[in-house]
């Protein structure tokens, strides 16, 4: 036990007099909430939009030449049908169209509503969001003048269809997918360097003939590593609580735990990669390349896993963040309970566990 | 001379290659048996077999008393290891690396705090102790190296290629901590390059293609084989060799 807590110490000393590599660590998951935090509440002007007028009245003009003078939206053209819509989407000409039905002008002017139809392309949820509500505003002051100037209640109503990604999927979802990134990222790459390191100083061969047991060069390895991801996600926690208004709804200890089972996932997959890898600069290039990019791409925060292709959906049940992802969302923003989650975290202890043992049987291999 | 490591007919394979072949040998205690051949000649497969990190194809091995095969464990406790990149955390203190190596070996604490304090002494460390190892040349950390090696006071010490890199002056400082060693009765098992090195030697063997080609005082080699030094009579036995440097 003492050897053991020798060799935790030495590990900490490591990490803490490496600073350039704590600020890094410590900088990234600020970095990303800044980032994306910025990237939800810009601003989007000069969004390409297509008009469709079936009705061709007077208040149809006068509601699309009011959303042509906003500088929000840039009317690319008016589509004599919806059907040349699909292509423009597809080629991503147009962010949303806006169409108004045969009888609006009859509906409004009889029973004093109407409903118009905005569709928007919604595989960039912010964007889409952001830009419907622009629209939507446009729509209700309108409506106030129409009021005004006809002496009774005027109400169009825009019909909203988001196009590709249809709950909005992403909105709020970054916070979950940095959570899921950085931890991945500063686990798996933090402990496959800090194995590999031993090795390239010949320290490892010093270490494999003590009588120090392999499996506490292991603990002792992700003992700090796991302390800094745990400070890592409580800072996580606090900035996108603070700063971007999302408070943790469901059970802390809920989240906390699942966020260990998870950072232990990544903590044996960066043992995996140390095993196989020769210098530290293998294991740096294996931890980016071979996490950094299925976490972005499969874990379902950047891109819609329910709009890949079926060989990629297979593909992303094995990327253990895209469990995660699902924990954080519905225990962080939906506030729900264990029982919500209970599967996806049976899955990432099989998963943990797995690895683990695979990696720990290697590296006894090894010493063969 | 008790012996303190012995073998009979030690054999590694490989599937079919034999990388080291029924090597029998004897190393007293206190000796310093050096241990020579080509890169590729075996020397390092015959050293991790004896310091337990590899289990031998077949023949029979003991080492500080405790066999290869059943104790490993024990010989660990009882041997130390330096390894030719001289093995120590650039980013820990010279006290710290000390501390660190005779605190994976077990030992108590106020026997650290003991064992510490007398090892800056003797190596005349002591204003350096709270010096990052980085910042020290590289024959101190040689010497800190082969220190932290036998900090735990093992029976036997095993030092591969220890002096690589640095030059003759502090390498005959080296050997001067290796016979220190030897004196207090720790058995040096020593590979090397240099031949000035073996010079310095009780015993030496030399392997070439896996098999021990030659094992005698360095005195007597060089009257068996006619030869003025060392270096000369590796190379009459080393240039028949047939495996290729790896």
């Amino acid at each position: 036990m003492r050897q053991l807590l020798t060799f935790i110490r030495k590990e900490f000393l490591h990490v803490f007099r490496d600073r350039k590599t704590l600020l890094m660590l410590f900088g990234l998951p600020i970095a990303q909430i800044v980032l994306f935090g910025f990237a939800l509440s810009n601003e989007i002007k000069n969004s390409r939009i297509a008009v469709v007028d079936y009705s061709k009245d007077a208040t149809t003009t006068r509601l699309i030449s009011r959303i042509a003078a906003s500088s929000y939206f840039d009317i690319q053209r008016s589509l004599a049908g919806a059907g040349q819509l699909q292509a423009a989407f597809k080629k991503g000409d147009i962010k949303m169209a806006v169409i108004f039905p045969a009888s609006f002008g009859d509906n409004l002017q009889h029973t004093g509503k109407a409903t118009m139809q905005v569709i928007a392309d919604a595989s960039d949820p912010n964007q889409a969001t952001t830009i419907t509500n622009y629209l939507s505003q446009i729509v209700t002051d309108y409506n106030t003048e129409l009021a005004k100037d006809a002496g009774q209640p005027m109400q169009i109503n825009p019909e909203t269809q988001m196009l590709y990604n249809p709950e909005l999927r992403g909105a709020p979802n970054f916070v979950p997918g940095v959570m899921a990134l950085v931890l991945m990222l500063v686990c798996t790459m933090m402990t496959s360097v800090a194995i590999v390191k031993e090795k390239e100083l010949g320290t490892m061969e010093i270490l494999l003939v003590s009588p120090f047991k392999p499996v506490y060069i292991i603990i002792s390895k992700l003992a700090p590593n796991l302390l800094i991801s745990v400070l890592n996600l409580i800072v996580i926690l606090v900035l996108s609580w603070l700063f971007l208004d999302l408070p943790v709804k469901g059970s802390l200890l809920l989240l906390i735990t699942c966020s260990i089972l998870f950072i232990l996932t990544s903590l044996s997959i960066g043992l995996l990669l140390s095993i196989n890898a020769q210098t530290q600069q293998a294991a740096m290039m294996g931890s980016l390349m071979g996490m950094l990019l299925p976490t972005m791409l499969l874990t379902g925060f950047l891109f819609p896993i329910e709009n890949m292709p079926l060989a990629l959906q297979i593909l992303s049940n094995l990327v253990p963040s895209r469990w995660y992802f699902i924990i954080v969302k519905r225990v962080m923003l939906k506030g729900l309970g264990i029982t919500a989650v209970w599967r996806e975290m049976l899955i990432l202890t099989g998963m943990c566990l797995l690895l683990f043992t695979i990696s720990l049987r290697k590296f006894k291999i090894r010493l063969q | 001379m008790a012996p303190v490591i012995t073998t009979d007919k030690l054999t590694k394979r490989f599937g079919q290659f034999i990388a080291a072949n029924a090597l029998t040998f004897e190393v007293g205690k206190g000796e310093i048996f050096g241990f020579l051949g080509a890169n590729g000649a075996g020397k390092t497969t015959a050293m991790r077999m004896l310091c337990g990190l590899s289990t031998p194809s077949s023949g029979k091995a003991t080492v500080a008393g405790f066999d290869v095969y059943t104790q490993t464990e024990k010989i660990k406790q009882n041997i130390g290891y330096m390894s030719q990149k001289f093995s120590l955390y650039d980013d820990l203190t010279v006290a710290e690396n000390i501390r660190f190596y005779a605190g994976i070996y077990g030992m108590s604490i106020p026997a650290i705090r003991t064992k510490t304090n007398q090892l800056l002494q003797e190596l005349q460390l002591e204003k350096e102790a709270k010096t990052l190892v980085k910042a020290l040349p590289l024959g101190w950390k040689q010497k800190l190296a082969f220190s932290v090696a036998i900090v735990h006071d093992p029976d036997i010490v095993f030092l591969d290629e220890p002096t690589g890199g640095v030059d003759p002056v502090t390498r005959r400082q080296f050997w001067d901590l290796i016979y220190a060693a030897s004196d207090k009765g720790v058995t040096v098992f020593v590979t090397t390059h240099y031949m000035d090195e073996a010079e310095y030697c009780n015993r030496v063997s030399i392997m070439v293609d896996g098999v021990i080609a030659a094992l005698d005082s360095p005195a007597s080699l060089k009257q068996q084989w006619g030869a003025n030094s060392m270096e000369d009579v590796f190379y009459e036995l080393a240039r028949n060799a047939k495996r290729k440097a790896d």
